[in-house]
């Protein structure tokens, strides 16, 4: 009877509580070192914290962030941030679009291009970085040389706002269009071939089955690949920071012509040590990609689905 | 009935063109192929053009017209890489940390996502969104108190601080998840349950054996993703201890960049991850497609 009575005690101990045991470890690493520092952004930014001045912490109520909206560095980082979101985004999408469309082919080797459109995805940001700034280079890169040989002079690609930012949007560009394409592929499949075939008896031609079907089909996906594109390219760092590496290296340029804002918290933070600056342009920055998330959901959403 | 839908229609006469059937058919034709073959091309370009740098004596990289095959200069350069700088340390260092958060990331989610998709227990549904708002908050954002704690623990600038707060991720745990909820027939764990199975013996005897495909996948991404990381690992770790991505980041950053070297350690850099690309290319594109979107 004993027996019987602890096997049942085991049973109920073991469906009502074990299942905490195996979802506990992620709560608790995930509590401790990654949702308690993002809370803990905000407390830092209401103070005066720098680790060179003083090991003290006072609060200042909201100075940092009114310190922020006075700093011309501040408001340069963020419209670059802004610029890169854009140059970034939109050509990635509307790539992988077509990509995915030319993938949806009939196509023999198929895995090899899937392959091959992904590669970029896989290489490190660092080591990518590196290799495109020496392409991008003013005397020796292969990209002057191609605009060469069509009669164009050299461009300092690093130099200028605009060619700085188109140098780091191809960057992006290169390393993500393929990962967005193979999740449109992967939608594109489920639409149903008869779609295509009634379209062609009607005498549709393949732009228009493609702008008249399978863009508007894809829209939950349109609007899932541009929210998670753009929390992404709000706060490209590594880009800007390789781009240009050296002593200077977090400013983004000699003239900070492409220091975002993600690269200015990691000046504030990294290099001046000032916690309390740092974090709350890490506040600001959170709002701001949620408020351009916002507005990539609005316009994503009226794509016209008939 | 069959044979004789699938027997090939005669062309009607004045029926639509070679080209409008194709289309019908999504049958790709040359030009599909043409640009098929030049993004090919682009995607694997750089990296392509990184190994010609490392395999070239270092007056290649300034010549014009650029030098575009590989010579014979490789080892002369790899050599050279690890003469300058400790990048010995930083291989080690690398797969250390990508080995253990790899093994970490899959044992964790694998049993939070059984418990999610298999077990019943109050407050699921709410651990389990929460696990998923979670995924899209950019935890990079609360990098400076990260920092502060690891300076409190003592553990800046070691391999250590990089690996902790990589060791469980919302992506692997939901991942997970959506695999055992299609796998596992609640009623074979049911078959067990009603032989007096524990449900950690059910996770290590019956779920586990059936995550091993999704299991593999997610160990892929989050070695790739690990070996690749670079902002955290950048900010914690001195230059005296670095991980492969961070050195290259110092190597880069020198007086004047020498750009043979460096590319030559970026290619170092990428074997590994190229090397398990190449081997199970297919199964990345597959869980790409299947698993990283269901949100």
């Amino acid at each position: 009877m004993a027996v019987i009575d602890k096997t049942v005690r085991r049973h109920r101990w073991d469906t009502k509580f074990a299942p905490y045991g195996y979802v506990a470890p992620y709560f608790l690493i995930f509590g401790v070192f990654g949702l308690f520092p993002l809370l803990y952004t905000i407390w830092v930014s209401l103070q005066d914290r720098n680790l060179l001045e003083s090991d003290a912490a006072t609060f200042v109520w909201f100075d940092n962030y009114a310190a922020l909206m006075a700093d011309p560095y501040f408001w340069n980082a963020m419209g670059n941030t802004l610029s890169l979101w854009l140059l970034t985004t939109v050509p990635q999408i509307l790539f992988a679009l077509v990509i995915a469309q030319l993938l949806n082919r009939k196509v023999r080797t198929r895995t090899l291009f899937r392959m091959g459109v992904i590669l970029p995805n896989i290489t490190s940001v660092a080591a990518v970085t590196i290799i495109f700034a020496q392409l991008f280079g003013r005397d020796f890169g292969l990209f002057n040389w191609l605009l060469g040989l069509f009669g164009a002079g050299q461009i300092d690609w690093q130099a200028g706002t605009a060619t700085s930012h188109i140098a780091i949007a191809v960057m992006v560009v290169w390393r993500w269009t393929g990962y967005h394409a193979l999740i449109f592929l992967a939608s594109m499949q489920a639409i149903s071939p008869s779609l295509y075939e009634a379209a062609t008896l009607d005498g549709a031609n393949g732009r228009q089955q493609f702008w008249r079907i399978t863009v508007p089909l894809l829209r939950p996906q349109i609007i899932f690949t541009t929210i998670i594109a753009t929390t992404g390219n709000m706060r490209l760092l590594a880009e800007p920071l390789l781009f240009n590496p050296g002593a200077a290296a977090a400013t983004g340029g000699s003239d900070r012509q492409f220091q975002t804002a993600a690269l200015y918290l990691y000046e504030q933070g990294f290099t001046k040590y000032d916690f309390g600056y740092s974090s709350s342009i890490a506040v600001v920055l959170a709002i701001a990609t949620v408020v351009v998330a916002g507005f990539g959901y609005l316009v994503t959403k009226r794509i016209r689905t008939e | 009935m069959t044979a004789v839908l699938e027997r090939p229609a005669p062309a009607p006469p004045a029926g639509p063109s070679a080209r409008a059937r194709r289309l019908a058919r999504r049958v790709a034709g040359p030009w599909t192929y043409a640009a098929l073959i030049a993004i090919l091309a682009g995607s694997a370009f750089p990296v392509y053009w990184s190994f010609v740098v490392s395999s070239q004596t270092p007056d290649a990289i300034d010549s014009m017209p650029p030098v575009l095959v590989p010579g014979g200069n490789l080892f002369a350069n790899i050599a050279r890489v690890f003469d300058t700088t400790d990048f010995a340390l930083a291989l080690m260092n690398s797969i250390f940390v990508s080995g253990t958060v790899t093994i970490s990331v899959v044992l964790f989610s694998t049993l939070a996502g059984f418990a999610f998709a298999k077990l019943k227990f109050r407050g699921r549904n709410v651990l389990l969104l929460l696990i998923i708002g979670t995924q899209a908050i950019p935890t990079e954002l609360g990098i400076i108190p990260l920092y502060m704690m690891m300076a409190e623990f003592g553990w800046a600038g070691e391999i250590h601080a990089v690996i902790v707060p990589g060791l469980v991720t919302a992506f692997g745990v939901f991942f997970m998840r959506q695999y055992f909820e299609r796998a596992i027939p609640d009623e074979l764990l049911e078959a067990g349950r009603m032989d007096g199975c524990h449900s950690l013996r059910l996770f290590w005897h019956v779920a586990l054996p059936a995550a091993r495909p999704a299991a593999a996948v997610l160990g892929l991404f989050t070695f790739m993703q690990a070996w690749n990381d670079f902002f955290w690992p950048l900010v914690v770790l001195t230059p005296e201890n670095p991980t492969v991505q961070t050195a290259l980041s110092t190597l880069a950053s020198g007086y004047t960049t020498d750009y043979t070297l460096v590319l030559t350690a970026a290619t170092i850099g990428t074997v590994p991850v190229l090397a398990v690309f190449l081997l199970f290319g297919r199964q990345i594109v597959g869980g790409i497609m299947s698993g990283a979107v269901k949100g």
